[in-house]
């Protein structure tokens, strides 16, 4: 018999790159039936499973992989959403390379299994199949209010409700889904798979508003008059720019503002959808993480003859999931490493004509144990470029905390919050996701959701005991 | 969905809608807007707050029909409904007894000056106000705007009512006739609002405008909206959209809104042959 390590892993199908630089349809085609079967096939069942570790919810990685090599498809799905409640959209984008894969054992001798892709598979199944509901638990007679509808308030939200509570989610948008709706653009992450989650979560009882700014239609001192329990998890959507020089010209964006034209308007079915978004034939893309890939990739399909990343590190440092480079590499994105723009050249008129950029060079270490980039004296060149969007980062947005002094926040914007149960310095408030860990992943935020609803849970069966304790004293 | 309960003509191009939103009647304040979209698939558009009523769970806008969204906007009746109507957003307006002031609403900007005036009046001060259109077909509220108001110079630029010029000819006679004037607002085009702030300048008194950047969120989320105030970057939808308007750079303000002229014409064009073909 083979070994099993030996066995290759399962390719992922994918659309011809030179189609999908045109087409906002999914790129990564997703498994047959039969290839889940032999992939799951690859997994040794170990019995002290190391993936399961690498993961930051602990799937129960083995049992639903077991299950599915058995065709037990059903088994599959209860194994999987025991710790995940968002399979089918972390199949897609988590960082699997840096989690779960990482740490399989197969990857020490040849390949891990393809984690990722198999519970992609066995989530598409589901919703083939039409989600089944769970029987929520008898109604509690307590009130959460969730606010923000990312991962983060979509899990805290579903997990409340299938506790009997009654939970109530306010979006400041015009659609719920956070970063999965605006941000991560349709050929990566489908809108309708988003959509088919927001549902299953509106059946489990969630009443989901939206156009409700919180901040101003409300305070969450209001809130909380009316409330038991209130869920922060309003994202980092605050766009971080470079201050340099040029950075108002028409035709440069912030990657927030390009991706939500896009992506949440459909700007990229403009002029039936009503939204314009506009980019030239020179793109440059500042920056090398997720964003900055997605951001770099919607400008091709949307027109663009040459799109750069530009970045002042080096290859080894891109933040961005492998796939996503690997795929942007394929359309044809021109990765322009270790160069940082001084300015952004413009005419009279105000629109972008041109990047002056340093060339950089890696230097000693810096805190994050990364090679400081260091600009090359006497480097500097300039280059036209059409359109300019920045993807640096983001932070949370302050909008939500009006009149809300109670909650204390760190130097970077972020909520203080104990993230062994999810709760602020202010009473009944819960926080968790990009707002509390600034700008991270999917996976992360559904789990300090998760975490979060299990101790509002806790605390509305018996709010005795103090509200905050240290968490460096817990131990 | 977002019902209008009220639909009036105030012009061949002006339309004031009464929108049934209670919990934004409830918090609205003067110099604030909403972000709407007329149907699932149009734009987010910021139009101000004209007026709300607290009592009867409503808010007012007036919208002036440009490109595609605010044309289409206008075919809505009473009984219809928006797609989404979200605020309020932005800045209140700064309201204390400032003294004497003058309030400018040019076209459009009658519509937002209204709830300032009266909030001003309300705080003390003595109100005189200034509007003026194009032409007369573009002027609306002047019976509203002279409740609000101690005085009210009106105009247009052709002559075909009222005085006939610009704003800023009885603006610069006011500030010229030897009263003191402490501070006051300018509202409407944003190159009408340029040329207020320029009047004012040489007679240092403090001058407000409201800037109609473009905006996506109205949150503060994409950056659409920025201006620069003073040297520095600013957010309109949520660091205004009241500024000072000294300190504007208006030359960037006039550019940026230029961003999306010839997509705006295709959007447009597109709207009017299928209009004509149902
Ligand atoms: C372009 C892009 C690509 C990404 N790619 C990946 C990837 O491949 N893999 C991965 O794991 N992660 C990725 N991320 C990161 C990931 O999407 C985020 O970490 C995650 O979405 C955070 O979830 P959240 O629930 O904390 O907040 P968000 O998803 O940001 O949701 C917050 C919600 O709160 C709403 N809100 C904000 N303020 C208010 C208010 N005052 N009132 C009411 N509602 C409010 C917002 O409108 C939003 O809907 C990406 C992020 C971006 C922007
Ligand atoms: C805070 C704020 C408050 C506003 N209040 C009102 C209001 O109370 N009533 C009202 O009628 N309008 C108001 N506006 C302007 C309104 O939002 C625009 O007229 C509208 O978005 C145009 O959409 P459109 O598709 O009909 O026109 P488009 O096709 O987008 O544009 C048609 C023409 O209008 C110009 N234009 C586009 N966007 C704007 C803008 N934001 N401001 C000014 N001109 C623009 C374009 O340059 C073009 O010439 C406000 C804008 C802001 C930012
Ligand atoms: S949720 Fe993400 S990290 Fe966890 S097992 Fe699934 S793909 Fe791996
Ligand atoms: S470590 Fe790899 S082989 Fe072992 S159970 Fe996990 S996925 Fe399977
Ligand atoms: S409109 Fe998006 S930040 Fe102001």
């Amino acid at each position: 018999m083979v070994k099993k390590s030996s066995l290759p892993r399962h390719e992922m199908p994918a659309r011809d790159p030179a189609e999908r630089r045109h087409t906002f349809d999914e790129v990564a085609l997703g498994y047959s039936l039969e290839m889940a079967v032999a992939e799951a096939s690859r997994c040794l069942n170990c019995k002290g499973p190391s993936c399961v570790a690498g993961c930051p919810v602990n799937v129960r990685i083995p049992e639903f992989i077991a299950a599915l090599a058995e065709q037990d498809l059903w088994g599959a799905v209860e194994a999987l959403k025991d710790k995940n409640s968002l399979p089918a959209v972390c199949g897609r984008v988590c960082p699997q390379e840096t989690q779960c894969e990482a740490v399989c054992v197969l990857a020490r001798k040849g390949e891990p299994v393809a984690i990722g892709r198999l519970e992609r598979f066995v989530a598409d199944w589901e919703r083939m199949q039409g989600m089944r509901i769970p029987e929520p638990a008898a109604p509690t007679g307590k009130k959460v209010v969730v606010i923000g509808t990312g991962p983060a308030g979509l899990t805290a939200a579903g997990d409340l409700a299938k506790r009997g509570h009654s939970v109530t989610m306010l979006e400041a948008l015009h659609t719920p889904g956070g970063v999965l709706m605006y941000g991560i653009p349709e050929f990566r992450l489908p809108k309708d798979i988003v959509q088919a989650e927001i549902d299953y979560v509106r059946k489990l009882g969630v009443s989901i508003r939206c156009d409700a700014v919180v901040g101003k239609l409300y305070t969450l001192q209001e809130l909380l008059q009316d409330y038991d329990a209130l869920f922060l998890g309003t994202g980092a959507g605050l766009p971080m720019m470079l201050n340099i020089p040029g950075e108002n010209y028409n035709g440069v964006y912030s990657s927030n503002e390009l991706l939500t034209r896009t992506n949440l308007m459909k700007g990229y079915l403009f002029p039936e959808w009503d939204t314009p978004v506009k980019v030239g034939e020179r793109v440059a893309v500042v920056g090398a993480g997720n964003v900055a890939m997605d951001a770099a990739r919607c400008s091709l399909r949307l027109g663009a003859k040459e799109v750069h990343i530009v970045y002042r590190r080096s290859r080894d440092e891109v933040p961005a999931r492998a796939e996503e480079v690997h795929h942007a590499a394929e359309e044809g994105i021109i990765f322009d490493f270790l160069t940082n723009p001084t300015a952004i050249l413009g005419d009279e008129k105000g629109w972008v004509t041109g990047m002056r950029y340093i060339r950089m060079q890696l230097g000693e270490p810096d805190a994050s144990g990364r090679r400081r980039p260091v600009p090359i004296e006497g480097s500097e060149y300039e280059v036209p470029m059409d359109t300019v969007v920045m993807a640096l980062g983001t932070q949370p947005n302050p909008i939500v905390f009006t009149e809300a002094d109670a909650l204390t926040r760190t130097r970077w914007g972020t909520v203080t919050a104990n993230e062994a149960n999810g709760r602020t310095r202010m009473e009944r408030v819960w926080a968790g996701g990009d707002i509390v860990t600034g700008a991270a992943t999917v996976i992360s935020a559904m789990g300090a959701g998760r975490i979060a609803a299990g101790d509002i849970d806790a605390y509305l069966a018996d709010p005795s005991g103090p509200w905050w304790v240290e968490p460096a004293a817990e131990a | 969905m977002y019902l209008i309960t009220h639909k009036e003509v105030l012009g061949p191009v002006t339309k004031l809608f009464v929108v049934e939103a209670p919990e934004i009647a409830r918090k609205a304040q003067a110099g604030q807007f909403i972000i709407l979209r007329v149907s699932e698939r149009g734009e987010r558009i910021p139009l101000t707050i004209a007026d709300y009523d607290r009592a009867a769970g409503t808010i007012t806008i007036v919208v002036q029909e440009l490109g595609k969204s605010t044309q289409e906007l206008g075919t809505l009746e009473t009984g219809d409904a928006l797609a989404s109507f979200t605020g309020p957003l932005g800045r209140p307006t700064e309201v204390k007894n400032y003294g004497n002031v003058i309030v400018v609403g040019g076209g459009l900007g009658i519509a937002p000056i209204y709830p300032i005036c009266r909030v001003l009046r309300e705080a003390g001060n003595h109100v005189t106000g200034i509007i003026g259109a194009r032409t007369r077909d573009l002027l609306f509220w002047e019976d509203a705007m002279r409740s609000v108001t101690d005085e009210l110079i009106v105009g247009t630029d052709d002559g075909s009512y009222g005085r006939q010029g610009v704003v800023t000819t009885p603006l610069k006679e006011l500030l010229d006739s030897g009263t003191q004037y402490d501070a006051v607002w300018a509202i409407g085009p944003a190159i009408m609002m340029k040329f207020c702030a320029l009047t004012t300048q040489p007679y240092g008194v403090r001058t407000i405008v409201s800037l109609n950047s473009i905006m996506v969120d109205g949150t503060g989320m994409c950056g659409a909206c920025r201006v620069v105030v003073g040297g520095r970057t600013r957010f309109a939808c949520v660091d205004g959209p009241e500024f000072d308007g000294h300190e504007v750079d208006w030359d960037l303000l006039l550019s940026r809104l230029r961003i999306y002229a010839d997509l705006e014409q295709v959007a447009l064009e597109a709207y009017n042959s299928a209009r004509a073909a149902s």
